[in-house]
This record gives structure tokens, C-alpha cells and sequence, in this order.
């Protein structure tokens, strides 16, 4: 039961990817070329998703914090770290120097790997190399 | 500073919110119904850690087969799409090796962040999570800041 509908999220997620234009790396850099002719597009592609949302995280948070589990029975699991630190920022500064490099970021990735676009397929791999690269050897422990 | 210049010819409004629209009905569904956060950087990175490090400390694909539920609904997307309409196109301005050094970066930097778009994106972001909204500010200002100097200032 989760797992079927882990699996229509995923494909609905994915479908959302390609019609947001998220899937092409070239959308991708128009929309973070700030100083040359701006597409902004993909700011509304994040701002509908948060949109829409919104309120069932929240109704999520509040069934969590009653003990309720989710429609298939797992439990509820939000993160709970709030802690804002170098590692957080260098991540966020590390992943944003390659998806600005790219023009990927791992789900569009992902989908456009499956579509058979070679340069997805080169990015994936090093992709999980450098994850394996993270947790191997430069996570905290 | 020169006035911002819109690309209108290449913005896409109506499918950008149909597309923002679906990515964030599935992270809806996700929470609600499988009880997790969907962002894509840890769906992948748990299962992929699990198999490199042969189950010696961490438990077998079996623990993550929604997260490989999802992954293989994502890969799905593209084929279902093709059901109704062509793809549309893709295309990359970088050679293999920056591609390979953008995964790299783009593979060490969620980890360490702990999300990418849409973990800390849209889900960080639609719980209000001060923590989720610092990785982001410094994932768009870096993604800015590349692009910048890499078209233009460079």
C-alpha cells in the first residue's frame, strides 16, 4: 500500500518536473541567469508547489503531533532539526554551484536519465559518487 | 545596475504552475500518505548508501522500498508523459566534465545540506523551516552567483 503510492507520488512528481520545464538544463539556467534576459518561470513552478502544500504539511505536522499515522499506516516522520550551521550553508552552497554548473538538480535528473538524456545519465553517476563521496568520508560522526 | 531583463519569449507561466501544481499535490500525497518528506536528495541517497555499504550496519533495500517506489515512479514520469505528448526538449551547455564536476558538487552539497529543491525547496519551505530557508538562500545565491560568472563574467 505505501509503496504503490510512493510509486504514484513519484510519477506524479516526475510529470510535474517535465511540465515545469524543470527537466531541461537550459530552462534551468535561463532561469538562474540573473544578469542576462531573465526566465522566470521556474519561480513559479516552486511558488505553486509551496502553495499547494502548505496546508497538508501543516495538517500533517498536526496529525503527527497526535499520535495519527499516515493513510498507509506508517508513521508520520517531519524533520526536527533546526539547526542552522556551516555544514547546512556549504551544502546548500556546494549544491548550488553545481546545479548552476549543470542545470540539474537529482530529480529532474533523474527523469530526464530515464528519458534517455545521455548528459542526465553522466550527471547521475557523478552524482552518486559524490553522495557515496559525503557519506563515506565527510559526514560528521 | 541595468534594469532586469525578462525572456519573455521562453517563460512559460501556465506550465510552470501546472507543473509546480503536480510536484506539490505528490509532496502532499507523500506526507499525508506515506507519512515522509519527499525530497528527492535523501530518497536516493538512503537506499544508494545502503547498497555501497552492504548492509553491514545499515538494513537491506528492503527498509527503503517506498523510497525505491518513488525513485522508480520518477523514472516512470517520462514514459507515461510520451503516452499523450512528445517530450520536451533538453539541453545542456556544459561538456562531460562539467557535468561530472556539477554531479559531484550537486551529490556532496545535498548530503552535507542535508536536501536539495525539493526537500529543503518545496517541502522545507512549505513547513515554514527557518533551517530549510537558509539552505535554499544559499543554494539560489550560489546557483546565481555561477551562472553569472560563468556567462557573463568570466
Amino acid at each position: 500500500m505505501a509503496a504503490l503510492l510512493a510509486l504514484v507520488c513519484g510519477l506524479i512528481f516526475g510529470l510535474g518536473l517535465i511540465a515545469g520545464g524543470m527537466t531541461d538544463p537550459a530552462k534551468v539556467k535561463g532561469f538562474l541567469d540573473l544578469l542576462g534576459p531573465w526566465d522566470p518561470s521556474l519561480a513559479l513552478v516552486m511558488g505553486a508547489a509551496i502553495a499547494v502544500a502548505v496546508g497538508p504539511f501543516a495538517l500533517a505536522k498536526r496529525r503527527k503531533d497526535r499520535q495519527q499515522k499516515a493513510w498507509s499506516g506508517e508513521p508520520i516522520e517531519l524533520p526536527e532539526v533546526q539547526t542552522i550551521d556551516a555544514r547546512l550553508i556549504g551544502g546548500g552552497v556546494l549544491f548550488g554551484t553545481g546545479w548552476g554548473i549543470g542545470g540539474f538538480c537529482p530529480g529532474p535528473a533523474l527523469v530526464a536519465l530515464s528519458s534517455g538524456f545521455l548528459p542526465a545519465f553522466v550527471f547521475v553517476i557523478a552524482m552518486l559518487v559524490g553522495m557515496a563521496l559525503h557519506d563515506r568520508w565527510l559526514a560528521r560522526r | 545596475m541595468p534594469a532586469m531583463n525578462i525572456a519573455w519569449h521562453n517563460f512559460t507561466p501556465v506550465a510552470a504552475l501546472v507543473g509546480g501544481l503536480l510536484i506539490g499535490l505528490a509532496s502532499a500525497l507523500f506526507v499525508l500518505g506515506v507519512g515522509r518528506v519527499a525530497g528527492i536528495a535523501g530518497i536516493v541517497a538512503a537506499p544508494w548508501r545502503a547498497l555501497w555499504a552492504r548492509g553491514r550496519r545499515l538494513p537491506t533495500l528492503r527498509a527503503h522500498r517506498t523510497r525505491l517506489a518513488f525513485i522508480a515512479g520518477l523514472l516512470l514520469a517520462p514514459w507515461a508523459w510520451q503516452i499523450w505528448a512528445p517530450l520536451p526538449a533538453a539541453s545542456v551547455d556544459v561538456g562531460n566534465t562539467g557535468l561530472v564536476l556539477a554531479g559531484l558538487l550537486v551529490g556532496v552539497g545535498v548530503r552535507m545540506g542535508n536536501g536539495c529543491t525539493s526537500g529543503h525547496g518545496v517541502c522545507g519551505l512549505s513547513r515554514f523551516s527557518k533551517r530549510s530557508l537558509a539552505n535554499v538562500l544559499a543554494f539560489m545565491v550560489a546557483g546565481f552567483v555561477t551562472v553569472a560568472l560563468l556567462r557573463h563574467l568570466l
